[in-house]
């Protein structure tokens, strides 16, 4: 996993499969990079992902708890199909941005 | 006569197993000639109920699950099972975002999730005995639909 912080925004590079085993990782490690950079903006990259459960859900929905409370923004970039169905589907969608790359 | 085949899984409730039980369980019906859709969604239930299993019937303390798997003609049952706490009330913990565990960032959506993505689920369980996850899809639903003789 990579994290990539750019002023007072951090990305995630989500891993492959984001399940409950890689969940707590990226939890501790980006609420770290959170608090030490006074962070505003949250950025799930899913390039690499191809895999989510319930468990990536509760890591989107705790940063997005702490952002908000911040005055920040979620968002959410590089998803396949599948992953913007388990979005939806789980509703997290009402609260986090999914950037769209326009076909060129 | 019916065309049928089962394996069994035994492994520790260690969280890096998740990734290898949903795996094994995907390997095992790639006989059922599944979509990648089909796939996904089965590889998704097995992993909310083992995590479950994990989290909130051992509660993070190692022991076995184990994960029966049967198929019959084109349908796909799943057993997922822990001796574990067990679930006081089975309705209530799978009522979407109900979680005992929110600080453990739980979003409460492994029961949701594995109704979505299956055709059925029951859940056995008892406290202080542990809970049993019964799950069954049916795969290739609608494909014949694509048939060559339909074109």
């Amino acid at each position: 996993m990579r994290y990539q912080v750019q002023e007072n925004c951090l990305t995630i590079f989500l891993p492959k499969e984001l399940d409950h085993h890689n969940a707590e990782k990226i939890r501790k490690k980006s609420d770290r990079l959170i608090q030490k950079h006074h962070i505003k903006c949250v950025i799930f990259d899913f390039e690499e992902t191809n895999f989510m459960d319930s468990s990536g859900i509760g890591v989107i929905m705790g940063r997005y708890r702490t952002i908000y409370l911040l005055g920040g923004e979620v968002w959410a970039v590089n998803t396949n199909e599948r992953m913007k169905k388990i979005l939806t589907m789980s509703g997290v969608t009402k609260i986090i941005q999914i950037y769209e790359e326009e076909e060129v | 006569m019916k065309n049928t085949n089962e394996m069994e899984l035994i492994f520790e409730s260690r969280s890096v197993n998740e990734g290898f039980a949903r795996v094994a369980v995907a390997s095992f019906m790639t006989q059922l000639n599944p979509t990648l859709e089909e796939v996904a969604d089965v590889k998704t239930a097995v992993s909310e109920a083992v995590t479950n299993a994990i989290i909130h019937g051992y509660e993070r303390d190692v022991q076995k699950i184990w994960i029966r798997c049967r198929m019959e003609d084109a349908v796909l049952y799943i057993e997922v099972e822990d001796r574990g706490i067990g679930i006081a009330d089975v309705e209530q913990a799978m009522q979407p975002l109900f979680t005992t565990r929110p600080e453990l960032e739980r979003s409460g959506m492994g029961f949701s999730f594995m109704e979505a993505f299956m055709d059925e689920i029951k859940v056995e369980s008892e406290p202080g005995k542990g809970t049993v996850v019964k799950m069954q899809k049916k795969i290739g639903k609608g494909r014949e639909l694509w048939s060559t003789q339909s074109l």
